[in-house]
């Protein structure tokens, strides 16, 4: 905190936070307002003695209702919490156990290993998705939710690999020998012992890797074709845009409402989720 | 019953050899404590006695029993660590209770023998908190009560009370050595402090660079070093030391440096004379040094000028300084002494002790 005068305070601390608020959370009111904004109301235009761009004086469902009804919405939203939690549960497994080893045991390469995985999570996936293409094709699981599944991975992994490896090493190795000493096998202790202290940062790779899921475009676009199998993002977006029509209050209802359970998953686990991202544990 | 014996021990790591055959018995029910500077092998060995470092070569065996291929839960044995390693996400009774639940005891049994030691250490009351909820010294109590439920063949310690402050560091050596008279537990300890080492140990394992430099009681090591090392580690304030050259005149041999000038003992003429015409080191503790009296032979004695007085109390620590020579005496605290003074002090001849000046060995 700065210390001194009231008005430094304002100028130096409440004002800049102030601004950084209003610019993060401006976009999330704007797609609210629009959501419950009638289309005449919206298409009006900036000189109509009645324009008003921020507020609305005849709110509407009609929008979220023509989204739910016109379109495949609700199939969008199971599947791309499906194919999230899939991808994530399927990542935190590999990521745990190659952070575990990666941070834990002593073999030849590991520096180099951990290094290695690290690169590959910098590969884009703008330049990945056309030899994975290849590969789906090969294996015939284009168009099914299994291409994704199988996919997002191949950037998650190496994503909470690097993550969890940085966290067991904030893990005094102490508290496994010790376990072990007690009569634990290595996988006791890692049961038993790492992974309750580790919670924090599984949950932080978890919400990242469930996030980064969600929010995935480009590999959903171009594996998934048919309607009915496409994610959030990608269905709002190739559905509710035709040509150069944009239909932006079913759109704006659909950004707002996939964006929930991510704003739930963050709010649930916010305090672990903090905790992973500072904290360290003591013996 | 435990025995531990170490036979031929070593420890390589790809650019460093750190422990160097050891060879070190260790008899049932003793306390042993393995003390050197950081980087000696002390921790090193004990950890291989615990199975967590893997054994480059040579034997450990408990009880006839060869264990370097038994992993650390199989050889019975509990360890304390310097930062506790209590889990933190459990309680102090399931801290206790973890090693008792691995091994499949019974319930009504691990709370009988949770309680037991719980009682030994006095922290009944702490049971239910976390160990981030306790004090140092708790969480030392609780890292000993861990180890002791398990009623273990060896205890081995890793520096258990570095990290506590000097004043619970004395109280719970004091502890640890009623624990251990109570116990009866063959224990292995590691420490750098000397102090610890020679008021807990029934014997005291001394280590520099990997190789064990001398085995014995503490008063063993303490009057009969067997090298210089030995000799200015053990004791505090350390042993002085000044190299001198050994010359002999009419049948007597003289230690002369500049400054100092000392017959030696009549004792030690044998073995010392044929170091005659050449260097050697004098060792003398501090309280082999004392304000010379007029009864004191002139050649025990020597001037030296007063550079600091540090009075503790019970004595006065006494530096002095004697041509170039920095030396220490331990004086009565009734001494009266200014800065720059002149002293006399006389060595107690009986205490004098000689090195090699290339091996450092005893003479």
């Amino acid at each position: 905190m700065i210390e001194g005068a009231r008005w430094k305070k304002w100028l130096w601390f409440y004002l800049p936070m102030g601004m950084f608020i209003l610019g993060l959370l401006f976009p999330f009111y704007w797609m609210a307002v629009t959501t419950v904004r009638p289309d005449r109301e919206l298409y009006r235009p900036w000189n109509h003695p009645l324009y008003s761009p921020f507020w609305t004086s005849n709110p509407t469902l009609d929008h979220i209702k023509n989204l739910l009804q016109e379109t495949l919405f609700d199939r969008w939203m199971w599947n791309t919490m499906l194919i999230a939690l899939a991808a994530t549960l399927i990542s935190l497994l590999c990521g745990v156990l190659a952070g575990y080893a990666l941070a834990r045991l002593r073999f030849r390469w590991a520096g180099l290993l951990g290094t290695a995985i690290f690169v590959t999570y910098l590969v884009p996936q703008t330049l990945l998705f056309i030899p994975l293409a290849d590969i789906i094709r090969d294996y015939s699981i284009g168009d099914t939710p299994w291409a994704l599944i199988l996919t997002y991975p191949t950037f998650l992994i190496p994503f909470c690999t690097w993550l969890m490896m940085g966290y067991f090493k904030t893990i005094p190795k102490e508290l496994e020998e010790c376990a072990r000493i007690d009569g634990a096998t290595r996988w006791q202790a890692m049961l038993y012992i790492i992974l309750p202290i580790a919670l924090p940062g599984i949950l932080s790779a978890g919400i990242f890797a469930f996030t980064l899921s969600w929010n995935e475009f480009i590999y959903a676009l171009v594996f998934l074709s048919s309607p009915e199998q496409k994610t959030v993002p990608v269905g709002v977006v190739s559905e509710l845009i035709r040509g150069d029509v944009f239909f932006w209050g079913p759109l704006m209802a659909g950004a707002l409402i996939g964006s929930v359970p991510v704003a739930i998953v963050y709010s649930f686990f916010v305090e672990h989720y903090v905790a992973g991202m500072t904290g360290s544990v003591k013996g | 019953m435990a025995r531990v014996l170490l036979k031929n021990l070593n420890k390589k790591y790809d650019d460093v050899h750190a422990v160097k055959d050891v060879n070190l018995e260790i008899r049932d029910r003793e306390f042993v404590v393995l003390v050197g500077p950081s980087g000696c092998g002390k921790t090193t060995t004990l950890r291989m006695v615990a199975g967590l470092e893997e054994i480059s070569s040579g034997e450990i065996q408990i009880d006839e029993q060869r264990i370097n291929e038994l992993a650390p839960m199989d050889r019975d044995i509990a360890m304390v660590f310097q930062n506790y390693a209590l889990y933190p996400h459990m309680s102090v009774y399931d801290n206790m209770a973890f090693g008792l639940r691995m091994r499949k005891f019974e319930t009504e049994e691990i709370e009988r023998r949770v309680n037991q030691a719980a009682e030994i250490l006095g922290i009944q009351g702490l049971l239910a908190r976390r160990p981030r909820q306790l004090s140092g010294g708790q969480r030392q109590r609780v890292a000993l009560g861990r180890a002791i439920v398990r009623n273990p063949r060896v205890f081995l310690f890793d520096e258990p009370l570095s990290n506590l402050d000097a004043a619970l560091r004395v109280q719970m050596r004091v502890e640890l050595k009623r624990l251990h008279e109570r116990l009866e537990t063959t224990a292995i300890y590691v420490t750098h402090d000397q102090v610890e080492a020679m008021t807990l140990g029934d014997r005291v394992v001394v280590m520099k660079d990997g190789v064990v430099q001398q085995v014995g009681e503490p008063l063993e090591l303490y009057g009969r070093p067997l090298n210089r090392f030995v000799a200015g580690f053990i004791g505090s304030p350390a042993m002085n030391f000044a190299e001198v050259a050994i010359a002999e005149a009419n049948g007597v041999l003289w230690a002369d440096a500049r400054g100092l000038r000392v017959k030696v003992p009549p004792a030690r003429i044998e073995t010392l004379r044929r170091y005659a015409g050449s260097r050697v080191i004098l060792g003398v503790r501090p309280e082999a040094l004392r304000m010379a009296s007029a009864a004191d032979p002139a050649e025990y004695a020597f001037d030296s000028t007063a550079e600091v007085v540090e009075p503790l109390g019970s004595e006065i620590l006494l530096n002095v300084r004697a041509g170039p020579h920095a030396l220490v005496a331990r004086v009565d605290p009734s001494t009266r002494l200014k800065v720059h003074e002149t002293v006399r002090l006389a060595f107690d001849p009986e205490r004098l002790h000689f090195f090699d000046t290339a091996s450092g060995a005893a003479i």
